[in-house]
């Protein structure tokens, strides 16, 4: 393959050509949908640099143009191509084949925690509804919208997420024990968190936190955290702040008594 | 039983078709107004292009170049589009975006900050004072999803995953939308008393590119077929640096915001060969001078290995590049092994951005068919020949407001749903049921060649010759794709939505092609290498394309209209004659 956007007769052959190397993978894609499937297995040839998503391009566009799977920016910023490669929870566009023992088959499947739709594609719709439920940004009424970067750059932390879900998928709460209505999973605490410590906003969202949300089932395993490929330190930085909060709030009797005096 | 009662049907004031951040826009705005609202696109929501966007919104708030104003941004856009703008969107662009940004930090956005506490703002190339708002080099993510949070908690229904595929009229005006879910290939109806296309670009119908799979020009296709008009085709945007290695990622963008932080380009001698092509701008020049300089080094045989250039940032120290450009430095070192705070990125043009699109009313971005609007990348007219970076940000929020406040009152004034045509409806369906039926080849094998060719005769060096053999093959491509043969069931079947993404684009290559034959000059992102100089004459109208009644393509010039002498004075003589 060639990269330059030079037309084939201007290019001098020394600089385009690379020396694609013939190896092959082995992969086997889950393939069937709500009612069931099965592993079928495709062989790629691998050029360098090339990550899973390329392989599952080069099967739709070779083998099975029906093979179904979601992408938009091939470069870890959109949060579409979430899979479990190898039994993990990763961006498709970001998993490199030199990661990978070539020898091996690699597995890939997708999300277990979310009703699979088609192949690689599943029904994350349930995400969205427990979006819509946090309330909105309310800023300060008079406010002259100064605010410092060392004020924000916590807030910014959580609002790099590409809500790829891989760590809704991975928590146990969600995986294992399907407390999805209760229960609003590492996504929303951190957007929760992104609200609640933007250094403008006024909405109380605490109770929600404890009740609607259910903060209290996560026990801090940090599988969430583990899995984040926007690094986002989920657990320690949004989840056990919130906790705390939640728990001064509704657990401690004498901050209670300050609160009540010295309000929020 | 009518036809209609096979059909899902949705009914609302105002049906926005594209979530990116003209569609939430403008469904915002339209929702604020009163109107129901029914927002549709092709990927779940968040997704679209815009949260791909880097380096920043471009907007005279003036936080850290005082004398910025709206003046200075509206003369930049103006000589970086080559004079061919329509001057009215220019203006308004220019006056509206410090306000559309400042909104969306009401709205919970978090722009990067100044010492005193406000909006951070980066040069730009062909921004004459430091104007981009930006976070970090993620400034699409923070802009859709404030703009998805707000949108949600209006109460806009937004169906994902859905994919229009035909715009229906009754009686000369719009009565509504067709389309697929993606999830199970069911036909679905909207009917809506007016409707906002907000579906972005083309890029996809080029081999290189940054564009997703959405970007397959269905918004511009499906309004030429409802009667609306493209404007200035022939102007697609290269973007000088893509990644050009290793092969996976070709295309892939490498934010301007590189050089905004002070990047510096050189060739494979080490030369900064900016010097020679832009001496004043340097790395800092527009977009189209940029991409031709590094074309133009490689084909002189001075091209790095992988036929580009060297971008390099490093002397700006790791911990800044890490903190000002957190995704450069990630997407190089996982996708590519270079650790770019030490060394230089190879980068080369890649298909960016489409500056032509619909034609609409510079106020209320109404297209010439009555209840349809359009705002975003589809739509044309504010970028001229060339778009600056940063322009498409702010175009959104400015002209997806607008959209949305005249969709709204066009559905007030026009208050009953229309009828849908049963026989419009018939021929819809069967527009996406025929290829199950067909004995042709694999659609991705005529989306290659289809890439191919645009990539190699209507790049970005042309020539009639190669334009006019790239209009032989489109037709045959078209053929070709007519027949396509689709394997499986209609449930999230890529190969059938490629399909149809394909009529589309290859339509609207053809309308590239042709109107990059009738500008036989060169300006902005059009290059013609048998025509190398802008001919002032040139400068005087802008390609129109239509289908005539029989369904044959024409294309056009139409006069530009003038530009009012209060903002011609902001020109000097000498830039006015030069255009
Ligand atoms: C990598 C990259 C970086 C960029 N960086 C910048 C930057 O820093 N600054 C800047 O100003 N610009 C930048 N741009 C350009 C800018 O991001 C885009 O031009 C802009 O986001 C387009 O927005 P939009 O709302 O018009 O369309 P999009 O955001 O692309 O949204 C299009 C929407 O239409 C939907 N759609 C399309 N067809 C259909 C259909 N048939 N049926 C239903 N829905 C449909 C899609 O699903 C999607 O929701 C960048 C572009 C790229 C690719
Ligand atoms: S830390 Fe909490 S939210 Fe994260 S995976 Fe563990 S239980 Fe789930
Ligand atoms: S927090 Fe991280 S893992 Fe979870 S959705 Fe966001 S980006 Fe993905
Ligand atoms: S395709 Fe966008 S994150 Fe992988």
């Amino acid at each position: 393959m060639t990269s330059c956007t030079l037309k084939k007769e201007e290019r001098s052959e020394h600089y385009c050509e690379s020396h694609s190397s013939m190896k092959i993978a082995t992969f086997k894609v889950f393939r069937g949908d709500i009612n069931g499937g099965a592993e079928v297995e495709y062989k790629v040839p691998v050029e360098e640099g090339m990550v899973v998503l390329d392989a599952i391009h080069y099967v739709q566009k070779n083998i099975s143009p029906d093979l179904a799977v979601r992408w938009n920016c091939k470069a870890a910023k959109c949060g579409s191509c979430s899979a479990e490669v190898n039994g993990k929870p990763r961006l498709m566009c970001k998993s490199r084949l030199d990661d990978f023992d070539l020898s091996k088959e690699i597995r890939v499947y997708p999300m277990k925690s979310f009703p699979v739709i088609k192949d690689l594609a599943c029904d994350v719709s349930w995400n969205f509804e427990v979006n819509k439920k946090i309330a909105p940004f309310t800023p300060k009424p008079d406010t002259d919208w100064k605010m410092s970067q060392r004020d924000i750059d916590r807030v910014q932390e959580f609002r790099k997420c590409i809500e790829c879900f891989a760590c809704q998928n991975v928590c146990h709460v969600i995986r294992e024990h399907d407390l999805k209505p209760k229960f609003a999973g590492p996504r929303f605490f951190v957007r929760v968190a992104g609200l609640e410590m933007h250094p403008l906003d006024t909405a109380d969202r605490l109770e929600a936190l404890k009740d609607d949300m259910g903060i209290g089932f996560c026990n801090i395993t940090k599988c969430c955290t583990e899995v984040c490929p926007e690094d986002i330190h989920i657990t320690d930085n949004a989840i056990i702040p919130l906790k705390e909060r939640v728990v001064d709030r509704f657990y401690d009797p004498l901050k209670m008594f300050f609160r009540k005096i010295w309000g929020k | 039983m009518s036809t209609l009662d096979r059909f899902e049907i949705h009914e609302h004031d105002v049906l926005v078709i594209g979530a990116g951040g003209a569609g939430l826009r403008a469904a915002i705005e339209a929702s604020a107004s009163g109107a129901s609202v029914g927002l549709v696109c092709k990927s779940l929501l968040g997704k679209a292009h815009t949260v791909m966007a880097e380096g920043g919104v471009a907007a005279a708030v003036a936080n850290v170049d005082k004398q910025d104003n709206w003046q200075t941004h509206y003369k930049d856009t103006i000589k970086g589009g080559k004079f061919l703008n329509n001057w009215r969107m220019a203006q308004l662009h220019a006056q509206e975006s410090p306000e559309r940004v400042l909104e969306l930090e009401r709205w919970g956005a978090l722009f990067d900050r100044t010492q005193d506490g406000k909006i951070l703002q980066r040069p730009f190339g062909g921004h004459s004072y430091k104007r981009l708002c930006h976070v970090g080099d993620r400034t699409g993510l923070e802009m859709i999803r404030t703009l998805q949070d707000r949108g949600v908690h209006l109460g806009i229904n937004v169906y994902m995953e859905c994919t229009i595929t035909k715009l229906l009229k009754d009686d000369g005006k719009i009565s509504g939308a067709f389309g697929y879910w993606r999830e199970n290939g069911r036909f679905v109806i909207f009917k809506a008393k007016s409707i906002i296309l907000a579906t972005g670009g083309v890029g996809k119908a080029y081999k290189v590119t940054s564009n997703s799979w959405e970007y397959t020009a269905d918004g511009q296709v499906l309004a030429y077929h409802a009667g609306a008009e493209f404007l200035d085709t022939e102007f697609i945007q290269f973007h000088p640096t893509g990644m050009i290695w290793p092969p996976g990622v070709i295309g892939i963008l490498v934010t301007e915001a590189v050089r905004g932080e002070g990047g510096i380009l050189t060739n494979r001698e080490g030369f900064r060969f900016m010097q020679k092509y832009d001496p004043e701008r340097m790395e800092l020049s527009t977009r189209d001078v940029v991409a031709r300089a590094i074309y133009t080094e490689n084909k002189e045989g001075r091209g790095t290995p992988h036929g580009g250039a060297f971008l390099d940032i490093s002397h700006k120290g790791a911990d800044y590049i890490k903190k000002k450009l957190p995704s450069m430095y990630h997407q190089f070192k996982e996708l590519a092994d270079v650790d770019i705070t030490t060394g230089p990125m190879e980068v080369g043009p890649t298909c960016h951005y489409s500056m032509g699109g619909l034609r609409v009313d510079a106020e209320t971005t109404s297209t010439s068919v009555p209840g349809l609007f359009a705002c975003g990348e589809v739509a044309a007219g504010l970028h001229g020949a060339n778009r600056l970076g940063g322009n498409s940000l702010s175009d959104l929020l400015v002209f997806g407001r607008r959209a949305g406040v005249h969709a709204a009152e066009y559905s007030k004034k026009n208050s009953t749903l229309r009828k849908i045509n049963e026989q419009d409806l018939q021929q819809a369906e069967k527009e996406m049921t025929r290829f199950f039926e067909n004995e042709g080849e694999n659609p991705y094998m005529v989306h290659q060649d289809l890439q191919e060719l645009m990539h190699n005769y209507v790049g970005i060096f042309r020539t009639e010759d190669d334009l006019k053999y790239a209009i032989e093959n489109l037709k045959k491509l078209k053929d070709r794709a007519k027949t396509v043969k689709i394997d499986g069931s209609r449930m999230y079947n890529p190969g059938w939505h490629m399909a149809y993404d394909l009529q589309s684009m290859i339509l609207y290559s053809e309308a590239i092609a042709k109107c990059a034959i009738q500008r036989k000059e060169s300006r902005g992102a059009h290059s013609r290498i048998d025509y190398p100089n802008t001919d002032p004459e040139c400068g005087k109208w802008n390609s129109i394309v239509k289908k005539s009644s029989d369904g044959e393509m024409i294309v056009e010039k139409m006069q530009l209209t003038e530009m009012p002498q209060d903002l011609k004075k902001l020109f000097e003589e000498k830039e006015l004659i030069k255009k």
